[in-house]
């Protein structure tokens, strides 16, 4: 938003002629229609993408038909979606029915209001920005509570259920171990945070106390793909047992709107999870934060959520699902005291002025740990990729 | 007017209109999704006054959590959505005094506190300034207030915990 005062500034005369609200509340209505430009088209490709990885994963080739390699596909279906016909069942309670998807979206949605895409490219920078970002996230809880009541079928009202033990469960290990990271930057702003992890890969909160952060980011992934109802957490719609979970009655737009919702909340959750423990907007390598003497952390950004997106839905289908008990059990007796561990110990730590900038060996073993989990995970990439090719070359043989 | 009475008077009657919404409605799980809205206008107010950390923990406790399991009780409830839950008697003597003893007492502690007034500057981040003094100043109650609600949280899991003997 700052950028875009900025440019309203450039303006001859706009300073004096338009009073300080109004320019804000352009800006600000102007940054939101980006955000909302940029997560309504964002499914289009998710979809797209998650179908040819499932594709890839599961040995077949996905969608194939419409257009080249089926890129035509996910347009197809959004359009097919956005004109259907929305039903009303005859028993649901109407104005929670339509209430309930609104929340969802608002939910998953105020989340940009914080995201820092680089120093200027910002909602706001809010002094509580990190915790911003939980308590806001209840309100999709709520939506999804609202939807399955309202729609007076018992599968959805399970699914809802489901949802709502699930996400307040896995809340807290979430923000235990964004304590860690709050305790190290010193800040709940996540312009500071990310300003704490400049200048390098090494510099990143990943290695910091190596390997205490490193098993906070694996908490705080885990929870965070919990809070977005990914598998291996998917149980509020796991269609083998609830038909569709808390969405089964909702058809057409609505729908896609709970589609959009969980889409834009793995996008939020991903750029949260590379703020606080990737750099967020920083670069790898300080030479390549700004190219021709611009500044493109907006662009390591959504290359570091896409990678974490990725990632979800990677596991999606690698992973079975949990049942609802290992679900409970995993969140309050393996995440949080692993959580609540980190918290002392790294606490502890920080309070010593020995170890307060971290262990001695951190910048020592940042760099290589970073090469070799690149190198490992290219590997892997490249070792699938020509399995796939050996397997297609035999099955055309 | 200006831009920060309109937004007061704006939440003002949102939290007034949902609260009424609470108080007067037939259905329960009506009542019970009015109250996000009281919720929010409340943490409306927080951010109004410049208290942002106060607004996200009204925002994280009462809407993340007491209303999900408010709500979560009421769907527990059997039959929910025929019951007419309010109250049949209608005591209006003992309902105003009760009122205006809570209003008079309002009133005392708005009037009466020295509020710091004039030309001050806003306290930029209030997080810090919460943080010292729960942990500075007022350590007692503070602590006090945790052990209070770590009580009821053994006390909860004692009585929802099976008995073996039993």
């Amino acid at each position: 938003m700052d950028a875009l005062l900025r440019l309203f500034s450039l303006i001859p005369g706009w300073d004096q002629n338009v009073p300080a609200w109004a320019s804000i509340s352009l800006a600000g209505l102007l940054a939101a229609g980006l955000c909302l430009g940029f997560i309504s088209l964002g499914p289009v490709g998710y979809v797209y993408v998650e179908r040819k990885l499932a594709g890839f994963m599961q040995d077949r080739l996905g969608p194939m038909r419409v257009g080249p390699w089926g890129l035509l596909q996910t347009i197809a279906d959004t359009i097919k979606l956005l004109f259907k016909e929305a039903i009303f069942p005859a028993a649901v309670n109407r104005p929670l029915f339509v209430v309930a998807p609104c929340l969802v979206v608002i939910g998953a949605f105020m989340g940009f209001a914080v995201l820092p895409f680089s120093p200027t490219w910002q909602g706001t920078d809010l002094d509580v920005g990190a915790f911003y970002v939980i308590a806001i996230g209840s309100l999709s809880t709520v939506g999804l509570i609202m939807a399955g009541w309202a729609s007076n079928n018992k599968y959805a009202l399970f699914g809802a259920m489901r949802s709502a033990a699930q996400i307040v469960s896995y809340e807290i290990p979430a923000v235990m171990s964004l304590i860690v990271v709050v305790m190290i930057a010193g800040s709940l702003s996540l312009q500071q945070i990310v300003a704490a992890q400049a200048g390098g890969l090494h510099n990143w909160f990943l290695w910091k106390f190596f390997p205490l952060n490193v098993i906070a980011f694996l908490v705080f992934f885990t929870a965070t793909l919990a809070e977005c109802n990914r598998t291996p957490f998917d149980i509020p719609e796991a269609e083998s047992e609830l038909v569709a979970g808390f969405h089964t009655e909702y058809s057409g737009f609505f729908f896609a709107m709970f589609f959009l919702a969980e889409y834009t909340e793995m996008f939020v959750a991903s750029a949260m999870v590379s703020v606080l423990f990737l750099g967020g907007f920083a670069a790898p390598l300080p030479v390549l934060q700004t190219v021709a003497g611009f500044d493109i952390g907006p662009v390591w950004l959504i290359a570091k959520a896409w990678a974490l997106v990725f990632v979800h839905m990677w596991l999606r289908w690698t992973l079975p699902r949990l049942r609802v008990d290992q679900l409970m059990h995993v969140a309050w007796k393996v995440l949080l005291p692993i959580a609540l561990f980190l918290i002392v110990v790294i606490g502890g730590l920080l309070t010593a002025p020995a170890t307060a900038g971290g262990f001695p060996w951190d910048p020592w073993f940042g760099w290589p740990l970073t090469a070799l989990l690149c190198g490992y995970l290219m590997l892997t990439a490249l070792r699938a990729w020509r399995w796939h090719a050996r397997q297609v070359r035999e099955a055309v043989a | 007017m200006t831009a920060s009475a309109v937004v007061f008077w704006v939440l003002t009657l949102i939290v007034l209109a949902s609260a009424a919404v609470v108080v007067l409605s037939r259905s329960l799980i009506n009542s019970a999704f009015a109250l996000l809205a009281t919720f929010s206008g409340v943490a409306g107010f927080y951010v109004l006054l410049g208290a942002d950390f106060l607004a996200a923990v009204q925002f994280l406790v009462y809407v993340g959590g007491i209303l999900i399991l408010l709500v979560f009780g009421v769907m527990l409830t059997h039959r929910i959505q025929d019951l007419d839950l309010r109250a049949e008697a209608r005591q209006l003597v003992p309902g105003l005094f009760v009122a205006a003893g809570v209003f008079i007492l309002l009133a005392a502690v708005a009037t009466r506190t020295p509020w710091a007034i004039g030309a001050g500057r806003l306290p930029s981040a209030t997080t810090a300034e919460i943080g010292r003094a729960f942990l500075g100043k007022y350590l007692l109650p503070f602590e006090a207030a945790s052990i209070l609600l770590l009580v009821a949280l053994i006390g909860a899991a004692l009585i929802v915990r099976k008995r073996e003997d039993a």
